[in-house]
């Protein structure tokens, strides 16, 4: 953590701060009891400095309260040094003063003003929150603080990151879905398919009839002939390639990539298999917190359900 | 013997001490000063001035919370929303150059004023010389002026002196914490603040800072006074820098003045070989700093003009001309220039520069602020995500639009973009931000992929006021194309 491995170090700034103070202090008595001739005699005091032969500076004196405001610094410093940890590591102060303690304890404070109304939003089901425009705002913060990186301010995704404002859910879409997806996080593994579909021009025999089934521009010939290779997918995918939310296989009849709609993004996706992961936010997140930023990403899916839905959720 | 013969008595004493040289400690004890108020049977020309000013920064300081615009207070500097409200004029922080224009303003107009007339804003209209002037009224109407307070302080403590210190600090607490509560009024609602005082709910921090201006108030302008001036004041002591030897100061005629003496009822002053100044004294009663006018242009001297009405009602009543002690500058006095001679000289190099650069950012400052658009926009793209297919063939860029609208009505915003062929607003165009507020909106822009180049391309986004076009922020920023 520290440069200063040494606790010689602390000793060395502790003795050189303690003498400052002293110094100070006792440089300031000497000079209280110096004595000098001021006014306008013949010949007073001066501090003995000379500029261009003939200008001297001549002693004013401070107004004593002046003295007084110099002593209270000092004994300031002194108070300061005994309550608060400015002498090294060696003495921390009376009061037991840390910068992360401050840091708790004003985390402390915030939870204790904002607990009940998070607590409150907590006994609310997930739709209810998403009707409720403040809660609504606070799960829209939580969401780009956290998912916007990913998924994209507009919660609209990215190439490898879903889109959370269409109609399409690789994992299922319903409230609960939505909190675990939060929660666990999710692990979406497909495996290299290269071989298991028979390799070669198989591989773009496949990935154009995927490309069928959404009805997607497709070379009929290939697509006619990948059908029965899909058999290999079909364990995941479903015989119709409808998918499956329990393992996270996308369904392959819409019109939503993940990876791109394209011959070639496809093949990409068949050859070397895909790993989609979205980290669990347990931990990160409370459980108030994944309640608003779940209702958030619910009402960004449905807004025309959630619009209706205040009065009879309430 | 009577209050008078015991003013003087003392006043001898004290300026027997400060005149003589002696061996003093590098902190002397404060020699406190009683200046005297009364001159003549009414107010001399020069201390109606420093009236005037005080009652008109008074009326505008304490009046200014309590005026009422748009449902609000018209001028209020809420820190806490960080809007600044003047009249019309909300000004959030990022316009902080608009008050770098008002401190130039009032450099500049201190440099001018400096250089033309001295020290004519501590004399006249300088807070620590204001609150002093009323402080010292409160004073004298408890304890009476110059004589009656000498004698008051040096006298032992009774049960009327006390009553008399009591009722003057009370006094002077209540204007205190009157001006404490002013000034924080204008940091936060006046009205409310008022409320929550006489409910005694008054938040932690409004309390400390009524306190603290309050106890500074009392502080300053009822024990430091001239102090503040003499030893605290950075401006006392650059203003040598701002001074010529045409800079119009208070001056002493001396070869007039000069031997000074109390003169005869049987011979004329000629005859006795005086100067007309009579050393009467009246000059060094009436300085607030507690100096004599006679010993030349001093630090001290905050130019209120004091001793100048002092020494013309003596002028008068003995018969003499006027202007003894005048304003006067270094070069009319050595060169006997008459009054317009000395005038002629005020127009001089460095009053041409210093007025020009004030014109000049004064004028620059008013076009700015008429000119400013109640519209301020922060264009950001999405960090995470860099460009993405849409349907259609299409790639899709997104960003954050911060859109601040300063105006204090709900107003209607439309979005277009320019700079690349077919690009479109695919997200609302149109969007409404409330009064006074800021809001968050998402930019979504689509382009056909076929058409964007891979790689970076530079657009423009403008957002318009949808019932002003005059009202308009144009951003650039960068649209990227798919890699291919």
């Amino acid at each position: 953590m520290s440069d200063f491995t040494n606790v010689f170090w602390d000793y060395f700034v502790a003795l050189i701060t303690v003498v400052s103070v002293l110094g100070c202090g006792l440089f300031l008595w000497s000079q209280s009891k110096r004595r000098v001739k001021v006014g306008a005699g013949p010949d007073p005091d001066t501090t003995g400095h000379v500029w261009d032969g003939d200008l001297q500076e001549f002693h004013n004196p401070l107004p004593r309260w002046w003295m007084w405001l110099f002593y209270i610094t000092v004994v300031f410093s002194v108070v300061y040094l005994i309550l608060y940890p400015g002498l090294g590591t060696q003495f921390r102060g009376l009061l037991n003063w840390t910068s992360s303690g401050q840091h708790q304890s004003e985390v402390k404070a915030a939870e204790a003003r904002f607990g009940p109304l998070f607590a409150s939003y907590l006994k609310m089901d997930v739709p209810a929150v998403a009707a409720d425009e403040r809660g609504r705002q606070m799960g829209a913060r939580i969401f780009q603080n956290n998912c916007a990186q990913c998924h994209g301010s507009d919660g609209r995704g990215s190439r490898g990151f879903p889109n959370l404002t269409d109609s399409e859910w690789q994992w299922g879409g319903g409230p609960e879905a939505i909190k675990t997806a939060i929660v666990d996080g999710r692990t979406a593994a497909m495996p290299p398919m290269a071989e298991a579909v028979g390799g070669g021009e198989n591989v773009t025999d496949v990935a154009n009839y995927v490309l069928s089934l959404s009805g997607s521009a497709h070379d009929s010939v290939r697509a006619s002939r990948g059908k029965e290779k899909f058999a290999a997918c079909a364990a995941c995918h479903g015989a119709e390639g409808k998918g499956n939310p329990a393992l996270g296989a996308p369904d392959l009849t819409n019109k939503t990539w993940l990876y791109g709609g394209t011959v070639a993004t496809i093949t990409e996706t068949v050859t070397k298999g895909r790993g989609g992961v979205m980290p669990a936010w347990k931990g990160l997140l409370n459980e108030a917190e994944i309640h608003l930023v779940a209702a958030y990403v619910h009402s960004l899916a449905k807004p025309s359900q959630v619009a209706a839905t205040p009065s009879a959720t309430k | 013997m009577n209050a008078v013969d015991e003013g003087k008595r003392v006043q001898e004493a004290v300026s027997a001490a400060t005149q003589a040289e002696a061996v003093e400690s590098l902190y002397a004890k404060r020699v406190e000063i009683y200046p005297r108020a009364k001159i003549g049977e009414r107010l001399a020309w020069f201390q109606k001035w420093r009236w005037a000013t005080v009652w008109i920064t008074q009326i505008v300081f304490y009046g200014l919370p309590w005026l009422a615009w748009n449902d609000r207070q018209a001028v209020l500097f809420d820190l806490a929303a960080r809007r600044f409200y003047i009249f019309g004029l909300v000004l959030w922080p990022q316009d902080i150059v608009f008050l770098t224009g008002i401190l130039i303003i009032a450099a500049f107009s201190l440099f001018l004023f400096t250089a033309v007339g001295g020290r004519l804003w501590c004399g006249y209209a300088c807070p620590q010389t204001v609150y002093t002037e009323l402080f010292m009224w409160i004073e004298r109407r408890i304890e009476g002026d110059r004589v009656r307070r000498m004698v008051l302080d040096r006298a032992p403590m009774s049960a009327r002196k006390f009553a008399l210190k009591a009722a003057k600090h009370a006094a002077w607490i209540a204007v205190a914490l009157w001006t404490g509560y002013t000034f924080v009024g204008y940091f936060t609602p006046i009205r409310e603040l008022g409320a929550e005082m006489l409910a005694l709910q008054i938040g932690g921090w409004s309390a400390l800072w009524v306190a603290f201006y309050g106890f500074a108030t009392y502080g300053n302008a009822g024990w430091m006074r001239e102090q503040v001036c003499k030893y605290m004041c950075p401006y006392a002591r650059f203003q040598s820098a701002m001074f010529d030897k045409d800079t119009l100061i208070v001056t002493y005629d001396t070869t007039r003045g000069e031997p000074r003496g109390p003169g005869s009822k049987k011979k004329g002053r000629a005859d006795l070989g005086l100067g007309d100044c009579v050393d009467c004294g009246l000059c060094v009663q009436v300085c607030p700093t507690g100096i004599d006018i006679r010993n030349g242009l001093q630090y001290e001297c905050i130019g209120c003009a004091a001793c100048i009405d002092a020494c013309d009602h003596v002028m008068e009543r003995t018969g003499l001309p006027k202007g003894l002690v005048r304003y006067s500058t270094t070069n009319a006095m050595r060169e006997g220039l008459d009054t317009r001679a000395m005038w002629r000289r005020v127009f001089r190099p460095r009053v041409f520069v210093y007025s020009g650069i004030l014109l000049a950012i004064t004028a620059a400052l008013a076009v700015a602020v008429a000119l400013r658009v109640p519209l301020k926009v922060d264009l950001i793209r999405d960090r995470g995500a860099l460009a993405r297919e849409a349907d259609g063939g299409q790639v899709e860029n997104v960003y954050r639009m911060q859109v601040s609208n300063t105006t204090e009505a709900r107003r209607a915003f439309t979005v277009s973009v320019a700079g690349l062929p077919g690009l479109a607003v695919a997200s609302e165009a149109r969007f409404e931000v409330g009064p006074a507020a800021v809001a968050s909106v998402p930019l979504r822009l689509l382009a056909d992929a076929e058409q964007v180049a891979p790689g970076s391309h530079k657009i423009a986004v403008e957002i318009r006021a949808a019932d002003d076009p005059a009202v308009a922020v144009r951003e650039t920023t960068t649209f990227l194309g798919l890699r291919r």
